[in-house]
């Protein structure tokens, strides 16, 4: 079998990709659709911001502009963030721990379809009526007034999408708890495995609170139940409290593995191992931990009483704590170091004080008292996006250019790679460091237009300016993206030069089966420890013998698809519509039933020869 | 003499911080600027939060720029640097001082948070029965305001007025989706929830109020829909003799008294096509769920048409002829079909003379 190395047509490469349960190549079907969601997410931000710039603006319309500011929250959240950390928990942890694939390669590639299209329908609702237009918070009051059919396609798309998530992170538990190299104790785990690890046991107990939210909401609106209807006896807060139990869990699920990628980009560009590498662990599962304590500081107005207040406010100050450990961690490994400013280095460098300032408004935010101030302005937007831009889509642009070459082989250019960081670091702070100001003036958030006379004018108009800094630097990274893969220069196994992790002891791309023989890991950092002993590769920990591959397989699109077809049923029956109940019946026919083939047809898969495995010595490309 | 200096700098850190801060925003709107105990109790907290979250920063940064500094890799450098696992002292030195920083904030927090929620005065009686405390029902709706004083039996819509340095107290609830109730000059938001009736209190301070124009700006804080960014309020803060007479006032009004023939026109249209949902009267027994929109007892008399545009014919001839144009989504929109010019300005002739005080 010569399947090693062999060029394929378009039409199989496309095939492949549809089929394939890979974790290398599912990781780059991720960092495709979150990236294209993303650049979606920053134009519907664009549209916002060029409303705002002026006072009475009427660029666009109001009910329009509610649409756009739901569908850039959810979208960023949603599809553009979460797929993005998928990607590179795919693309890395595997390799991290010394496996060749996930633990459920099939559950894998079938969490990606259905990410992909409940996040395709979601966007559908743009050419079918109206996007949801509730926030992406979507509270109960409004979402369940809400008229036409957007609430129901975020409400769907979601479900459908969370799914994906939700199987994600018990892969990933799974994978981790149980894939690790011979020697890789949980000790010697790279950090970003372990805040892969952490987050993926923060999905596995969040997201069912918004698949229950989500599901109640659904009823309300497609099968005339009362969950949320005060009239019939339902409550409207409870909604809220089952989105912040997701919700706030949420933004540490995203933050972690940003918080994972740093760790890995400081020390590897200061040449010196992570200080304080017991403490950060230990930080990471605190923050996890009390990450699920803290929700109702998003409800400090809703009424809940000062007992209550004050008790989520010292409990989100206690989160303060164990961040302010990984900072200083941060700061003191760079300190004796020699720190090499690559483009990754200077997203990792530039992510510290924008974080720290995103940080310390948490803090006063926490502050129930002064929060009431605080909530639903300008204050709560600019501390948001301080923690989600400056953290998590920092960490995520630093390991697009950090882990590039081990994706795709090739290095993205690096001077190209800088400008569009300095044009996105500066668009970042001029966008939002001066929203905390207009929000403490008194600019509610979510508002489609301000009126002129009340002091706010200079401050969105800088806003807005920003933002298109911003707008210019994405584009650059996209122009750089297409000019490398055009170019398609090759590189070795560590190009950075200083990899510490075992990933950069493998070939870039790695061959599918990653690693021809599992390596011994002997300690924390275990490549940049058999480098400094001489040694070029890793300690094998077996000899070269027949590897158990996976065949690919087109039933996770398949289900995907079935419940993607079912969906558009469940939203149209209550309108009437002859066809509805059996596209949803049909729908979750075409589910069910690959899901009943998955189950009856043995697949066992398939092995590389010991003798192919030999003839490969340059790590072919399958 | 150096603690006498430490305190000297620490006193102009918080005067530098106050005086920016200040600066900040127009008097009638800014938290930073705040017109009564409520806003400025929390202007405390803040300002003491932002100079311990300033502290933090700048130890941050120190280390910070001086790392950034002093070791960058120098061309051709191939050195390998000491691999530190890690500093016990260090990390229990940065476990310990944020711990304490945060009690310093947790302490007036948990107390202010108990503070803006006491609300007992509101069940305090006189000998006779009668509330002490001044409590005003507020209601918040697509897209407007109602003001109901229980104790008084009058109601307002749009421009709430209140007596200043006097604790005003608030119940606060939605008709339809959920709102939420800021005055941010003095004081923080409370939610308007559909779910039942929340409680708090703000104080309005004199001076503040003077130099604010005796006009705060109110706003909602919650998306409510398409016009969540236009449903203001205006808050009118009388002197306590001046609060008074108003209630006086409103509550001797009775039914409108047309003064000219135009008025007298405007009246009959209004009563033909108006009536059913907005009451001209300051008293109106009707429950809340009849009362679908805002009462116009004294709309002569308000600051804005709306809550948005200017007190003038114009703006409300405009308003009448196309309010979709102006408030997207709401409630009026095509509920009282075409006014010809002649009943337009009858109509508007009408409404401006509706007022409660000369």
């Amino acid at each position: 079998m010569s399947s090693l190395a062999q060029k394929k047509g378009f039409g199989a490469t496309v095939w492949d990709y549809l089929t394939t349960v890979d974790h290398k190549k599912i990781a780059i079907l991720y960092l495709m659709s979150g990236g294209f969601f993303f650049l979606l997410g920053g134009l519907e931000a664009l549209i916002i911001r060029i409303q705002l710039a002026v006072p009475n603006s009427d660029f666009i319309s109001a009910g329009l502009y509610n649409e756009v500011l739901t569908m850039h929250g959810t979208t960023m959240i949603f599809l553009a963030a979460m797929p993005l950390i998928f990607a590179f928990m795919n693309a890395v942890v595997p390799l991290q721990i010394g496996a060749r694939d996930v633990a459920f390669p099939f559950v894998n590639s079938l969490g990606f379809w259905l990410f992909f299209f409940g996040g395709v329908f979601l966007n559908l609702s743009w050419f079918m009526g109206g996007a949801p237009d509730a926030g992406w918070t979507s509270y109960a009051s409004l979402s369940i007034a809400s008229e036409g059919h957007g609430i129901d396609f975020y409400v769907l798309g979601l479900q459908i999408a969370g799914a994906g998530t939700l199987i994600g992170g018990i892969n990933f538990l799974v994978t981790i708890i149980n894939m690790r190299a011979p020697g890789m104790t949980y000790m010697r785990m790279p950090l970003f495995t372990w805040t892969a690890f952490v987050t993926s046991a923060l999905i596995l107990f969040a997201f069912p609170a918004l698949t229950v939210g989500l599901f109640l909401m659904m009823f309300d609106r497609m099968f005339g139940s009362n969950f949320f209807d005060v009239a019939n006896g339902g409550n409207t807060i409870i909604w809220e409290h089952f989105f912040w139990i997701f919700g706030h869990p949420e933004v540490y699920i995203l933050v972690l593995p940003a918080f994972g990628i740093f760790s890995e980009i400081i020390p590897h560009f200061s040449r010196k191992r992570l200080f304080g590498y017991s403490s950060m662990v230990f930080a990471t599962v605190l923050i996890g931990f009390l990450g699920f304590m803290v929700w109702a500081h998003h409800m400090f107005t809703v009424g809940l009483g000062p007992i209550a207040n004050a008790i989520f406010a010292v409990a989100t100050m206690a989160i303060a704590v164990p961040t302010g450990i990984k900072i200083f961690n941060w700061l003191l490994t760079m300190w004796g170091g020699s720190m090499k400013f690559t483009t990754p280095m200077l997203y990792a460098v530039a992510f510290i004080p924008s974080f720290v300032a995103g940080g310390v408004t948490g803090i006063m935010l926490a502050s129930a008292a002064a929060d009431y101030q605080f909530h639903d302005t300008y204050f709560v937007v600019a501390h948001f996006h301080y923690v989600i831009v400056g953290g998590v889509v920092f960490a995520l642009l630093a390991g697009t250019h950090y882990y590039w070459p081990k994706m795709f082989g090739t290095m993205l250019n690096d001077f190209l790679g800088k400008i569009s960081f300095w044009l996105f670091f500066i668009g970042f702070h001029l966008t939002f460091f001066i929203q905390h100001f207009l929000g403490l003036m008194g600019m509610p958030r979510r508002i489609w237009k301000f009126l002129p006379g009340q002091g706010f004018e200079t401050g969105n108009l800088v806003s807005s300016i920003g933002a298109g800094f911003m707008g210019a630097a994405v584009i650059i990274l996209v122009f750089n993206i297409i000019m490398t893969q055009v170019k398609g220069v090759k590189v070795g196994n560590d190009p950075w030069g200083d990899g510490r992790t075992i990933e950069w002891a493998i070939p870039s791309p790695p061959p599918f089966y990653n690693f021809k023989q599992t390596p011994l890991i002997r300690g924390l950092d275990a490549y940049w420890l058999e480098k400094m002993e001489g040694k070029n590769g890793l300690t094998p920990a077996e000899p070269i013998g027949d590897i158990h591959m996976p065949n690919n397989s087109i039933l996770p699109l398949v289900i995907s698809f079935g419940l993607f077809v079912a969906a558009f049923g469940a939203m149209y029956r209550p309108d009437g519509e002859a066809w509805a109940l059996p596209v949803l019946v049909i729908g979750l026919l075409i589910t069910l039933g690959s899901m009943f083939l998955r189950s009856v047809i043995d697949d066992h898969g398939y092995h590389i020869h010991k003798e192919d495995l030999m003839d490969d010595d340059k790590g072919g490309k399958a | 003499m150096k603690a006498r200096l430490t305190k000297w700098r620490l006193f102009s850190i918080v005067a530098i911080m106050a005086l920016i801060l200040s600066g900040c925003g127009e008097p009638f709107l800014s938290t930073l600027q705040p017109a009564g105990e409520v806003a400025q109790t929390q202007y405390d907290l803040m300002i003491l939060a932002t100079l311990i979250m300033v502290l933090v920063i700048i130890v941050v940064v120190i280390v910070y720029a001086v790392a950034i500094i002093r070791f960058r890799r120098k061309k051709g450098d191939t050195t390998i640097p000491k691999q530190v696992e890690g500093s016990h002292t260090l990390e229990i030195l940065w476990t310990v001082i944020p711990i304490i920083l945060l009690l310093i904030l947790a302490v007036p927090t948990v107390t202010a948070t108990f503070q803006l929620a006491d609300t007992k005065a509101m069940d305090k009686k006189d000998a006779d029965g009668n509330r002490e405390a001044l409590v005003v029902n507020v209601r918040a709706n697509l897209y407007w305001w109602e003001f109901e004083y229980p104790d008084q039996k009058i109601i307002t819509s749009q421009d709430l007025v209140v007596p200043t340095d006097k604790k005003v107290y608030f119940n606060v609830t939605a008709s339809d989706v959920k709102h939420s109730f800021w005055i941010p000059a003095a004081g923080g938001k409370i939610d308007t929830n559909v779910d039942g009736v929340n409680t708090f209190f703000l104080e309005f301070d004199g001076e503040k109020s003077e130099e604010a124009g005796g006009v705060f700006y109110g706003k909602c804080a919650e998306l409510c829909g398409p016009s969540h960014a236009l449903m203001d309020f205006k808050v009118k803060a009388l002197p306590q003799d001046e609060f008074a007479t108003w209630v006086e006032d409103m509550q001797s009004a009775g039914e409108p008294k047309p003064t000219s023939d135009l008025a007298q026109q405007g009246q009959e249209i209004f009563n033909q096509k108006c009536l059913s949902c907005h009451a001209v009267s300051p008293e109106d027994g009707r429950p809340e769920s009849a009362r679908l929109a805002p009462n116009l007892a004294t709309f002569g008399e308000r600051n804005r048409i709306a809550g948005i545009l200017e007190h003038n014919e114009e703006e409300l001839k405009n308003w009448l002829e196309d309010p979709e144009q102006y408030k997207p989504g709401n409630k009026m929109t095509g509920t009282y079909g075409e006014l010809s010019d002649e009943e337009m300005d009858a109509l508007a002739e009408y409404l401006m003379g509706l007022k409660v005080q000369d």
